[in-house]
């Protein structure tokens, strides 16, 4: 069971487990069978085509759909509970927000914060400490009076894994975070990576992007409607798995390997 | 053109702006403006920002035959419309997860709907409402007693919105993260709505039914041209939107012409100064941004 857990002498948490999980809206299956467990500090590509589960099974983990069947625990506990400790973020797509919008990149990253703050929401002394150590975790500092439209697409990525990062979360959701992102963007995110690996976070990276998943992710998961195979990104990414996913076969084909599995 | 000039001259500050105070229906007619003017234009900003303008449009011409059914039972018109402002939301929610209606298409099914039959049982009730007014708003002529009442209105849309405004703020810009971080967002839909219901209630007090959506969305527009920032935004919002209510009530006493419509139209003009002339939005564009 524990064959992907860090091999470090640090103690192993169970970041996100989720165990044959269905998720169907409205009769059509989105998802079904779909079991993962990923210890803390391991970083995890879900790949898969449009429309293959990934953003249902974000929505899963976030609680934001019921599973029909199947459990889901974050850091050991309910997917309620852990939305209610701030455990989990989401860190969207740029196309995902309107960037229009005026917030100012430090408004966006004290977001993060709202949920550990009163119902007014006004920002503490520690709060402020949060944004400001967040921001220059990710380099936007100098940015920071800027509305968030004015930033390019990478910096607009780094202003929303700020707000992850004020939000102390444990769990990080990232969709596409690989999409219009500059070289100096890409590099502070390999080194942001490992930063959370040592912290004992779990990331779980939705893309397609195969090139990226093999430089960023020690585990890749490939689902299809349910998870095809996940391991170890070397070992995972054959040729054979890879035609599975992205080759369109009927999801009861592709049953009979992962049974064997 | 000489003439014209000394005449304009001899008009002094005190017989446009002040003379006009002597009289206790423009009194009134400037307070309701002024309070409804503002809270409307800190509504408009979240109507704008959340691209609600269609739902204030069809809010505020759904509260019609809650008007209508609250006069003939003797209730507070606020209640009635507040009723029918919120129902047609659900309902256009209803109808839009039971059937494969498009959600643009379900508000104007919707709101033409409960308008009809507002303008029906306006024909059929006996009572003494004045279609005119509901339609375009009468504030030279409203009454103590819808004073009161839109005083009340203000005063709980303006509390809603100041309370949860960094929630409301949260919503509308990134409602996934909302939700991630365990903030009801279903409950923020409906806060948002039902102060929309109020707000709507209010306005067309001073521009009436049709031209209410003006109020909910144009001070918000104006405004977001100008700023990058929600605070300055919600400020100019309200400025603006005071400030346009004073001046047309004034403009509509000076030239008898039609309150509401001139309320709008300065709204309007304000607007368009926005547009053109905003340093960094405007079309002209003054001010690039320098990076």
């Amino acid at each position: 069971m524990n064959q992907f857990s860090m091999t470090s002498h640090q103690e192993v948490l169970t970041g996100i487990e989720a165990d044959q999980i269905c998720v169907d809206y409205n009769g059509t299956v989105a998802l079904y069978d779909a079991s993962l467990k990923l210890s803390s500090g391991t970083i995890c590509g879900l790949v898969g085509m449009n429309g293959a589960g990934k953003s249902t099974f974000f929505k899963a983990l976030m609680g934001f759909v019921r599973p029909s069947r199947g459990t889901i625990r974050i850091n050991g506990v309910s997917v309620g509970r852990a939305q209610r400790e701030q455990a989990v973020a989401y860190v969207p797509q740029s196309e995902g927000v309107d960037c229009s919008f005026p917030v100012s990149v430090w408004d966006v990253v004290m977001m993060g914060r709202y949920g550990a703050m009163n119902l007014l929401r006004i920002p503490r002394e520690s709060d402020r400490k949060a944004v400001l150590h967040s921001l220059e975790r990710v380099d936007l500092v100098d940015l920071r009076h800027r509305p968030i439209g004015t930033l390019s697409g990478g910096q607009r990525k780094r202003a929303f894994l700020a707000r992850a990062i004020a939000q102390r979360a444990s769990v990080l959701l990232l969709d596409e975070p690989f999409t219009g992102v500059d070289v100096r963007t890409e590099k502070l995110m390999a080194d942001l990576f490992s930063q959370f690996r040592r912290e004992g976070r779990t990331i779980l990276v939705s893309t397609h992007d195969l090139s990226h998943v093999r430089n960023f992710c020690d585990l890749v998961v490939l689902i299809n409607k349910t998870v095809l195979a996940y391991g170890k990104t070397s070992e995972v990414f054959t040729a054979e798995n890879l035609t599975m996913t992205f080759g369109g076969l009927p999801p009861n084909l592709l049953k009979g390997p992962i049974a064997s599995d | 053109m000489m003439f014209a000039f000394e005449a304009l001259g001899s008009i002094s500050f005190q017989s446009l702006f002040l003379e006009p105070l002597s009289h206790e229906f423009m009194r009134r007619a400037l307070l309701v403006s002024a309070l409804v003017g503002g809270v409307c234009g800190l509504l408009s900003c979240y109507m704008t920002l959340k691209g609600w303008a269609l739902m204030g449009d069809a809010v505020s011409h759904a509260v019609m035959p809650g008007v209508v059914v609250a006069y003939a039972l003797g209730l507070p018109f606020s209640i009635g419309a507040f009723v029918f402002g919120v129902g047609s939301v659900a309902l256009i929610g209803f109808v839009k997860q039971k059937s494969r209606i498009k959600e643009d298409t379900v508000i104007g099914l919707v709101f033409t709907g409960f308008f009809a039959l507002g303008l029906v049982l306006v024909s059929k009730v006996k009572s003494n409402i004045d279609l005119m007014h509901i339609l375009f708003g009468s504030p030279l002529g409203i009454s103590v007693g819808d004073l009161h009442q839109t005083i009340i209105i203000s005063g709980i849309v303006v509390a809603t919105l100041v309370f949860f405004r960094r929630d409301l703020l949260l919503y509308c810009f990134d409602p996934t993260h909302a939700r991630s971080i365990g903030i009801n967002t279903g409950v923020l839909h409906y806060l948002l709505l039902s102060v929309l219901s109020l707000a709507a209630v209010a306005g067309l007090q001073t521009v009436g039914i049709i031209l209410v959506v003006a109020m909910l969305i144009t001070p918000g527009a104006t405004a977001y041209l100008l700023t990058d920032r929600f605070d300055r935004m919600t400020l100019l919002a309200v400025i603006s939107s005071s400030l346009s209510s004073v001046f047309g009530v004034y403009i509509s006493f000076w030239s008898d012409i039609e309150t509401g419509g001139s309320i709008v139209l300065v709204q309007t003009v304000l607007f368009l100064f926005a547009f053109l002339f905003a340093p960094r939005y405007g079309i002209l564009k003054l001010q690039r941004f320098d990076v």
